[in-house]
């Protein structure tokens, strides 16, 4: 396990990992909303501009599925991670529309040992994206699940 | 007809359910969740689930397309109370989601919802929040999907 960048160790309380930004195309925002999310609002300018939106506007589990491939690109994939049971709550604070660029942190609010495996632990982020405008377009917070690069070692 | 019979307040609605084939855990996977245990059957094998298994964005993303195509305005449900139909706008998001057990590929899965409660929105005049508690199982019956979600309802 210590062929990856990121451990439990290295994930400590205060550290935040920042993401690359993304722009957010049109084109994807109506190729995922036709496959899962498919209100008028995700799908057609007109509509997105008549809505509450204010304009083409990605669905909010979009912007949660793209959140997951920053975070996956800023540490996860190069990580111990054994996956997450949960997210404690998810805010979509703001519409993400079409030619944002969206930027994006995780930061580790507390982590702790598993009392039942030596080689794990618990790590709790929040998580955020932020458009260019600098708002919080969502918000979340979450416990994932990391191998220890040594869980020999002194606690 | 109240607000409580349209949303159908306490009932447990069936959306549907769905199939994830391989295929389809690994085209989202290579999009949005390019971790091995979602991209790569023999990966894997040797990773914390043991078998191929979706996102649990994937499993959410999909619980919203049932979800719809069994919301009451898709389903054009007619509206009998007084006033405009209600009409269904944007969710200000969810809280408590747990992903239970991995959805494994070839699995079936079955999508719940239950409507629980409605508010009016004090900063949003006109808006109501609809509560909902938002569920999945595998064709064992065992609970893989549960969150609680919000959606903006335009009402009277």
């Amino acid at each position: 396990m210590t062929d990856f960048k990121w451990a439990y160790e290295d994930l400590e309380k205060g550290r935040t990992i920042e993401f690359e930004p993304k722009i957010v195309t049109a084109e994807e925002i109506i190729e995922f909303a036709s496959e899962f999310d498919a209100q008028p609002m995700h799908l057609d300018e007109e509509a997105g501009k008549n809505s509450i939106l204010g304009g083409l506007a990605a669905s909010g589990w979009h912007t949660c599925a793209m959140f997951m491939r920053m975070m996956c690109d800023a540490f996860l994939l190069d990580s111990t991670s054994q996956g997450a049971p949960g997210v404690e709550y998810a805010r979509w604070k703001k519409p993400v529309l079409a030619g944002d660029t969206l930027s994006g942190r995780s930061t580790i609010t507390a982590r702790r040992r598993s009392r039942s495996r030596p080689d794990l632990g618990f790590v709790t982020c929040r998580h955020e994206l932020t458009n260019q405008h600098g708002e919080i377009v969502l918000e979340l917070e979450n416990t994932g699940m990391f191998l220890l690069r040594d869980p020999g070692a002194a606690a | 007809m109240s607000l409580e019979d349209y949303f159908r307040i306490g009932e447990t609605i069936e959306l549907g359910s769905h199939v994830f084939h391989p295929d389809e855990i690994k085209r989202f996977a290579a999009k949005y969740d390019p971790q091995r245990f979602h991209m790569d059957e023999a990966a894997a094998e040797h990773s914390v689930f043991g078998r191929l298994c979706a996102s649990g964005w994937h499993t959410c993303a999909m619980w919203m397309k049932y979800n719809l195509a069994h919301r009451e305005d898709y389903e054009k449900r007619p509206w009998t109370g007084e006033g405009p139909p209600p009409e269904f706008g944007p969710s200000p998001g969810f809280q408590n989601l747990k992903w239970l057990k991995p959805v494994y590929a070839g699995e079936t899965i079955t999508f719940t919802r239950k409507a629980v409660k409605h508010r009016a929105l004090a900063s949003r005049p006109g808006w109501r929040v609809l509560t909902l508690i938002c569920g999945a199982v595998d064709s064992k019956g065992d609970k893989v999907l549960e969150f609680e979600s919000a959606v903006l309802v335009k009402a009277e």
